[in-house]
C-alpha cells in the first residue's frame, strides 16, 4: 500500500486520532552487562515510547543472560518500530511480541497494606481470602497481602481494599511467558 | 603466567589499535589518558594527530572513515575532553560513520566520587553511540576494543566508545588479539531474502515509471556497491537521484542522473519521486529533508526499500517490499535475477517517462541571475568545480546555504570524494573533516567549501592542519550571513533577521598569516578563475575568503510541510512568494 492509501501517516501531521492503540507484551533477552537497562530504557524515554510495566532480572546466571518484560502501549507502527529499535541494539539476542504471537501468560505480584480496626477489617480478611491472597503480615491493626495473577486482578483487588483502608501498595511489574511448547530463543 | 608475557592496559590499547591496522589517532591529552599517550610516545606504527580541541578529532575521524572507507578513530581524556566529543559522536551515529572513541575515565576507585575531570562518560554517550563501555578490568580491555572495532564497522556503523579508567591503564593484564572476535547477541543480516528480491523483480519489471533513490548506505556499503549500482543502472536504464548522502555513488555526468532530491534537490529529482510507479529506495531512510510532506509522498508508487537496519524499514514511510542486507549483497542479487530472467522494460513507456524527465529538466532549476561586478555563490562553486574536475580532489562542507549549493553545483563522479554532515547538520563539521580526509589521502586535493559562520566554530583547527603540514584549502563562500538561518527568516519570519547577520568577521587574510598558513581573498567574478588557481597550487594550508552575493539564497526549494510538486524556483521567485510560501502548520517544522 502507498502512503496515500494509508492516511496521512505524516511525521509531522500524525493524526493520532485515527490510530487505534494497542497494548503488547515484550519478552527481550539480552546480555547482563552494565548499562543495558538504561539503554534500553534510554530508547524509550529518547523515543518517546510508553512504558507501562518494565520487569527485569537475570534468568541464566551462566550465560549472564537478563530477560525483560516490557508492557507498552502504542499503534501497530510504533509497536513494529519498537520491536525493531529494541532488536538492533548490540547486547541484545532477540525481541519476541508475546501479544502478537497469540497465547501467553501473565502474572504480577503485590505487596498491599490495610491498615484499620472492626468490621473493615473483617471485610478486608474475607476479600483477601475470596483473591487467594495470602496474609504475611499482621498486627493488631493491619494487614500485608500478598498476591499474585494479572494486571486487572490486582487492579481490582486495590480498588476494592481502598474504602477497607488501603494505605500502601507495591508491585513488581508484569513477567510474562507463552503458553504451549513454544520457547522464547536467544 | 609469567610477568614478561603481561602488558599494560595502555600498552594492550596501542597494540590493539596496530592489530585493527589503525595509521592514524585523533585525539588530545589530559590527566585521565597520560599512561596511552607514554605509550604513543614510544611506538611509531599508530600515528597520532594533536587536534586543537576533541570535538575537531570526532569530525576528523569521521572524514578520515568517509575518504577510506576505514573505521576512523579518536582519543580523548576524561570529563570535558568525553563531553566535548557528544556533537561528534551524534553527527556519527545520525550518517552511520564508523568510528572508535576511546576516552580516558577517573581510576575506579574515584568513579562515582564526583573526582576531578570526572563525568559519566558511558551515561553521557549512552544516546549517540551503537555501543559503549567501560573498561573495569584490564583482561578485558583487548576483547572490548576489538569488538568495538566489530560493532563499528559490521552492520548499520556507527561510532562506539570505550571508557577506559586510569588505573586500568597501568594494570597489567593479558594481550588476545583481533581473531575470532564475535558478539554473540550482534548478528546483522547482510544477506538478501531470495523472496523479496524476487518479488522486487517482479515489480520493477511492470513498472512504467522507475525511480532509483539512492542515499548514504551505499557508500558505506564500499566500492563494490557504487560499482554494482552503476551496472544496474545500465542495465536497466532506470533513471537515478540520490540524497546527500549518496553523492558519488553514481556519477553526476551520467546518462540517467537527475541530481540530488529532496528539500533543495533539482526539480527533475523532486518531480520523478513524486510521479514515479515503483520507487527503488537503495541505502536511504526517507529522512524528512527527502520527503517533505509525507502523506503527498510519491502518492501513486509501489516501494522498494533496501536497508541494512530492520528499524529504517517502515519507519516514516511503509513500504511495499522490504529487503533488510547489504546494500552491495542486495544488488548483486537483484542483478542476478534481473540477468537470470532477462528482464526488459517496457521501451514504450520508460521512453515517454524520461521524455517527461526531461521536460522537467528543461525548467533549468538552478538557474540564477549571472552577476558581473559581484561573485555568485552559485558561481563560485561551478568555477570551483571546473578548476578541481580533473584533480584528485575531496570535498567536505560545513552546513547551510554553501553546503546545499556545493551538493548542487560541484558534481561528483566516485564515491567517497564527498564528506559533509547530513543527519546532524553540523556546523563547524567541515574543516576537521578535511584534515582527516587530508591525514589520509595526503596526496589528495582537499577542499572544505565553508560558510563564514560555521568555519568560525572549529577554525582552530587550522593550526592542526599546519602543525602536520596537511595543506587543505578552506574555500570560505563569504556572505557576512548565516545564510539559510537568514533565508528561513526571510522565509518565516517577516524578513525578520534577528542575529544572522555575521558582524565583526575576522579578516580570514591575517588570520590565516596569524595561524602560518596562506590568506587569499577574492571579490570581483573576472579574477576568480585566478585566485582559485592560487590556491590550488600553494602548497601549505589556505583559508580562501570568496566574497559572494549578501543576499543569494538557496533554491529551488521544498518550502516545510509541502510536497516536491510544490517547488519554489529560484529564477521566478518573488519576495512574496518568498513571504507566503509556507503555511502557520510548516512554520512549526524545522
Amino acid at each position: 500500500m502507498s502512503a496515500h492509501q494509508q492516511g496521512t501517516g505524516s511525521a509531522y501531521f500524525i493524526d493520532t486520532k485515527k490510530q487505534e492503540i494497542e497494548t503488547h507484551t515484550l519478552a527481550v533477552i539480552a546480555e547482563n552487562q552494565p548499562g543495558v537497562l538504561a539503554r534500553i530504557i534510554g530508547l524509550f524515554a529518547g523515543r518517546g515510547y510508553n512504558i507501562d510495566s518494565l520487569t527485569v532480572s537475570e534468568t541464566e546466571h551462566e550465560k549472564h543472560v537478563s530477560r525483560f518484560t516490557i508492557v507498552t502501549t502504542g499503534t501497530a507502527a510504533v509497536i513494529t518500530q519498537i520491536k525493531a529499535q529494541l532488536d538492533r541494539m548490540v547486547p541484545v539476542h532477540s525481541v519476541a511480541d508475546l501479544t502478537a504471537e497469540g497465547n501467553f501468560l501473565a502474572r504480577e505480584l503485590a505487596l498491599v497494606k490495610v491498615n484499620g480496626l472492626g468490621d473493615k477489617r473483617i471485610e478486608a480478611l474475607r476479600l483477601g481470602d475470596a483473591f487467594r491472597a495470602r496474609v504475611v503480615d499482621a498486627s493488631v491493626e493491619s494487614f500485608v497481602f500478598e498476591l499474585t495473577g494479572k494486571p486487572d486482578k490486582i487492579d481490582q483487588f486495590i480498588s476494592l481494599m481502598m474504602p477497607l483502608g488501603l494505605v500502601e501498595v507495591s508491585r513488581t511489574g508484569v513477567a510474562a511467558i507463552s503458553r504451549g511448547i513454544e520457547v522464547l530463543k536467544d | 603466567m609469567a610477568d614478561e608475557e603481561l602488558m599494560t592496559g595502555a600498552e594492550i590499547v596501542l597494540r590493539a589499535l596496530a592489530d585493527q591496522g589503525v595509521a592514524h589517532v585523533f585525539g588530545y591529552p589530559g590527566g585521565a589518558v597520560l599512561p596511552i599517550y607514554d605509550e604513543f610516545f614510544q611506538q611509531e606504527k599508530v600515528k597520532h594527530i594533536l587536534v586543537r580541541h576533541e570535538q575537531g578529532a570526532t569530525h576528523m575521524a569521521e572524514g578520515y572513515a568517509r575518504s577510506t572507507g576505514k573505521c576512523g578513530v579518536a582519543l580523548a581524556t576524561s570529563g570535558p575532553g568525553a563531553t566535548n566529543c557528544v556533537t561528534g559522536l551524534t553527527d556519527a551515529m545520525l550518517d552511520s560513520i564508523p568510528m572508535v572513541l576511546i576516552t580516558g575515565q577517573v581510576p575506579t576507585h574515584l568513579i562515582g566520587m564526583d573526582a576531578f575531570q570526572e563525568c559519566d562518560t558511558v551515561g553521557i554517550t549512552r544516546p549517540c553511540t551503537k555501543q559503549n563501555w567501560l573498561v573495569k578490568n584490564v583482561n578485558d580491555l583487548a576483547r572490548i576494543i576489538h569488538e568495538a572495532f566489530y560493532v563499528a564497522m559490521t552492520g548499520r556503523p556507527g561510532p562506539v566508545v570505550v571508557d577506559i579508567p586510569k588505573d586500568v591503564q597501568f594494570a597489567k593484564g593479558k594481550y588476545t588479539g583481533p581473531e575470532g572476535v564475535i558478539v554473540k547477541s550482534y548478528q546483522p543480516k547482510t544477506a538478501p531474502n531470495v523472496t523479496a528480491i524476487e518479488a522486487a523483480i517482479d515489480l520493477i519489471s511492470k513498472a512504467k515509471r522507475p525511480l532509483l533513490y539512492t542515499g548514504g548506505g551505499v557508500i558505506n556499503s564500499g566500492l563494490e556497491a557504487s560499482k554494482l549500482l552503476r551496472e544496474f543502472v545500465a542495465l536497466s536504464g532506470i533513471p537515478i537521484t540520490s540524497t546527500l548522502m549518496g553523492l558519488g555513488a553514481y556519477p553526476a555526468s551520467g546518462k540517467e542522473w537527475l541530481g540530488m532530491l529532496g528539500m533543495h534537490g533539482t526539480y527533475e529529482a523532486n518531480m520523478a519521486m513524486h510521479d514515479c510507479d515503483v520507487m527503488i529506495n537503495v541505502g536511504a531512510r526517507f529522512d524528512d529533508r527527502i520527503t517533505g510532506r509525507l502523506d503527498a509522498f510519491a502518492p501513486n508508487s509501489k516501494k522498494i526499500h533496501i536497508d541494512i537496519d530492520p528499524s529504517s524499514i517502515n519507519k516514516t514511510v511503509k513500504v511495499d517490499i522490504p529487503i533488510v542486507a547489504d546494500v552491495k549483497q542486495a544488488l548483486a542479487a537483484l542483478l542476478a535475477e534481473w540477468k537470470k530472467r532477462g528482464v526488459k522494460l517496457d521501451a514504450v513507456s520508460l521512453d515517454s517517462w524520461k521524455r517527461k524527465i526531461d521536460q522537467w529538466k528543461s525548467v533549468d532549476c538552478l538557474k540564477y541571475k549571472p552577476n558581473r561586478d559581484v561573485i555568485m555563490p552559485q558561481y563560485a562553486i561551478q568555477r570551483l568545480y571546473e578548476l578541481t574536475k580533473t584533480r584528485d580532489t575531496y570535498i567536505t562542507t560545513e552546513v547551510g546555504q554553501h553546503q546545499m549549493w556545493a551538493a548542487q553545483f560541484y558534481r561528483f563522479e566516485e564515491p567517497n570524494r564527498w564528506m559533509t554532515s547530513g543527519g546532524l547538520g553540523t556546523m563547524g563539521y567541515g574543516l576537521p573533516a578535511a584534515v582527516g580526509v587530508q591525514a589520509a589521502h595526503p596526496k589528495s586535493l582537499v577542499i572544505d567549501i565553508a560558510g563564514d559562520a560555521s568555519v568560525q566554530m572549529t577554525m582552530q583547527e587550522f593550526s592542526t592542519a599546519i602543525q602536520y603540514r596537511l595543506p587543505v584549502k578552506i574555500f570560505i563562500v563569504n556572505n557576512h550571513y548565516m545564510g539559510m538561518v537568514r533565508q528561513w527568516q526571510q522565509l518565516l519570519h517577516g524578513n525578520r533577521l534577528s542575529e544572522s547577520y555575521s558582524d565583526a568577521l575576522p579578516d580570514f587574510v591575517k588570520l590565516a598569516e596569524a595561524y602560518g598558513g596562506t590568506g587569499l581573498r577574492c571579490s570581483k567574478p573576472a579574477e576568480l578563475d585566478a585566485a582559485i588557481m592560487q590556491m590550488i597550487n600553494t602548497p601549505g594550508p589556505v583559508l580562501f575568503d570568496c566574497e559572494v552575493a549578501n543576499l543569494a539564497n538557496c533554491f529551488p526549494m521544498i518550502p516545510s510541510g509541502k510536497a516536491h510538486n510544490e517547488m519554489l524556483l529560484g529564477a521566478d521567485v518573488s519576495d512574496e512568494d518568498v513571504g507566503s510560501a509556507i503555511d502557520a502548520r510548516g512554520k512549526q517544522l524545522v
